[in-house]
């Protein structure tokens, strides 16, 4: 009961002190934090996706890059293409380029979930070692796809002129589209959550422990397992049209396998299975990245040997160290 | 059509390459049941240890009497240091404490010899070239790769079906524990089979410094690869490793080649061009990925 309340207050310490930065930010004059922590919480938000199948169903996609990369395209193009005056296809129908956040967020969200759907309906006939390697393949194969594609840029990338309008908000303000990308996170965590402690949570989970135990009950469980994949290439897919707005730029390096990797870290640094330790672990990852690149520029290699020990000696995560309680699944 | 045997051979050069990372990727994967993202790096280590030593004594075959023992040596103390304690852990541990040596190895190259890319040089006896077959001219080096290559898969073959050694290791694939009580140092084992992984490694890394540049984080356009092979091929099969790497090598090299020509007869010029580069780089993956629909555990299962 204890931890449950002392989690509990972690969390709304943490969530509050959140929503009050851009305040603190601006008193303390350093805005250039306000940009920084927009990259975390979007970060955070790609990293939570990613927890959803690391943490509860054993899944270990070494390609969630993949669906990031897809939503900040999808943001990209519709950008590209609303600046250019030209429509993106004119056959079957006529669609024409957009830079309305309300429309090109959720098709960033849909056709993040669609490749996920796609990509994962073949990835979930294998298992382990097998479900590794192809995830990772995949996510290769779209960068390379997207290194290849001259008409967005190819291997330059693609520049935005401005982000997305959103009516009633000023996303070109930093501080708007800091509440923007915590909103978005906060919502992702709150549907994750609802989700994970759901009937069709307890199912996803019970698969990661002994599959042919759910499916002796009756269940289908490859649907299920497909489903959470979708939804954790959704929140993906989410991020990364976040990503495209905040860097006012997208290159096929959104998709490279070392930002997966990094996804996993940011993951395993703030707890697996926790939900919201990835964004402590976004948050941590980013910091450090920032502060050591400050002192050398060769960060990586201490970096490196970091993330072993935290493997080897300290499986619970930095949420797993501050608020105590049960270890990952709980 | 001597075009097709050139860029054939070409595809059997990239395949004998990536059989050399697959085995001994697969053995580890197969045997010791780790997945192990970092295999790259010794690939990458076996490149510059070959490539600065080659330069400093002027002689290519010091230089690969120096990569191998290198590229072995920091695969058993890295099997020491780390990888043994994974071995009861999870994928996902595994996944991420090679990740984080990549990160290290990686930056560790860019400390000591710098971020501009090393060049080796084809020594002088196997510069030049041969003429195969009237008007077919083909480099002696890369038909010498070749050749080191099916030596190593032979005698790879003649170790685990032939010898005692052999044996213990594809028994402590089988049964960890019942081997060790046969009397066997399975911890030894594993930590010469691990070393034989990043050997082999070491010497695809040290036969492609020639032919790539040696750069930091070479290792990782391979191991990806690699690990289409081993997908395609099954994992913990040597013969699939084979296979694989073969068909790989084939399809990567071949696509490239061809491709955009097929195109070009199909549409007209510019959008053949984009069409065909980017199918040809993702032909390797399609491939996988119907090998997979057909055959979820690959082609050659080793334990099927």
């Amino acid at each position: 009961m204890t931890s449950t309340l002392r989690k509990n207050s972690i969390v709304a310490s943490g969530g509050l002190l959140l929503v009050i930065l851009p305040i603190l930010v601006s008193w303390s004059g350093h805005d250039y934090y306000i940009s920084l922590f927009s990259r975390i919480l979007i970060y955070g938000l790609a990293a939570v996706s990613l927890d959803l199948l690391l943490g509860f169903s054993g899944m270990i996609s070494l390609g969630h890059a993949a669906y990031v990369g897809i939503g900040a395209y999808v943001v990209a193009i519709f950008f590209h293409h609303a600046s250019e005056m030209e429509p993106l296809f004119t056959w079957p129908f006529v669609l024409e380029g957009s830079e309305n956040g309300l429309l090109v967020l959720p098709l960033a969200v849909l056709i993040s979930a669609l490749f996920a759907l796609v990509i994962g309906s073949l990835c979930l006939r294998t298992r382990g070692m097998h479900f590794i390697m192809i995830t990772l393949a995949f996510a290769q194969m779209l960068y390379y796809f997207f290194v290849s594609l001259e008409k967005y840029g190819g291997d330059d990338g693609l520049s935005l002129y401005s982000r997305s309008s959103i009516p009633g908000m000023d996303l070109g303000n930093d501080i708007h589209f800091y509440y923007l990308c915590l909103g978005s996170l906060l919502v992702f965590i709150f549907v994750a959550r609802r989700l994970v402690y759901s009937r069709f949570g307890l199912i996803v989970r019970g698969c990661s422990n002994n599959e042919r135990r759910i499916r002796a009950l009756g269940i289908n469980s490859y649907s299920y397992r497909l489903a959470l994949f979708v939804i954790a290439g959704a929140g993906a897919g989410l991020a990364g049209g976040l990503l495209a707005n905040q860097t006012e730029y997208v290159s096929p390096g959104l998709m490279h396998w070392t930002l997966s990797g990094e996804l996993m870290v940011m993951v395993l640094l703030g707890g697996l299975g926790t939900l919201f330790g990835p964004v402590l672990g976004a948050a941590v990852f980013l910091l450090v990245e920032e502060n050591l690149a400050m002192y050398t520029e060769h960060w990586m290699v201490y970096m490196g040997p970091f993330l072993v020990l935290v493997v080897i000696f300290a499986k619970r995560g930095l949420f797993g160290l501050v608020a105590g309680g049960e270890n990952g699944n709980e | 059509m001597l075009l097709v045997i050139e860029q054939f051979l070409n595809g059997l050069q990239l395949g004998i390459t990536l059989f050399l990372m697959s085995a001994g990727l697969t053995l580890v994967f197969g045997i010791m049941q780790v997945i192990n993202l970092a295999h790259g790096s010794f690939y990458m280590i076996g490149a510059y240890v070959g490539a600065t030593v080659a330069a400093a004594s002027g002689s290519f075959l010091l230089g690969v009497a120096a990569a191998l023992p290198a590229a072995a040596l920091c695969g058993m103390v890295v099997e020491f240091v780390v990888l043994r304690r994974l071995y009861e852990r999870e994928h996902l541990d595994q996944v991420l404490a090679t990740f984080g040596l990549i990160m290290f190895f990686n930056e560790l190259t860019r400390i000591i010899w710098g971020r501009q890319p090393l060049f080796m040089e084809v020594p002088l006896w196997l510069g030049g070239s041969v003429e195969l077959l009237p008007g077919l001219v083909y480099p002696v080096y890369r038909l010498a790769v070749i050749g080191v290559g099916l030596a190593v898969a032979v005698s790879l073959w003649a170790l685990f079906a032939k010898t005692r050694l052999g044996m213990q290791i594809r028994a402590g694939g089988v049964n960890r524990k019942m081997v060790g009580a046969l009397g066997v140092n399975i911890k030894l084992l594993y930590t010469l089979v691990f070393g034989l992984g990043t050997l082999l490694a070491g010497l695809a890394g040290v036969m492609a410094g020639p032919i790539l540049a040696v750069e930091s984080g070479m290792g990782e356009s391979i191991l990806i690869l690699t690990f289409v092979v081993i997908v395609i091929g099954g994992i913990g099969s040597i013969r699939g490793a084979v296979a694989g790497a073969v068909l790989v090598g084939l399809v990567d090299t071949l696509g490239r080649a061809f491709l955009p020509a097929v195109f070009r007869m199909l549409f007209d010029s510019s959008t053949a061009d984009s069409v065909a580069s980017s199918l040809a780089s993702m032909a390797i993956y399609i491939l996988m990925a119907a090998v997979l629909v057909v055959k979820p555990k690959g082609l050659f299962p080793a334990h099927s």
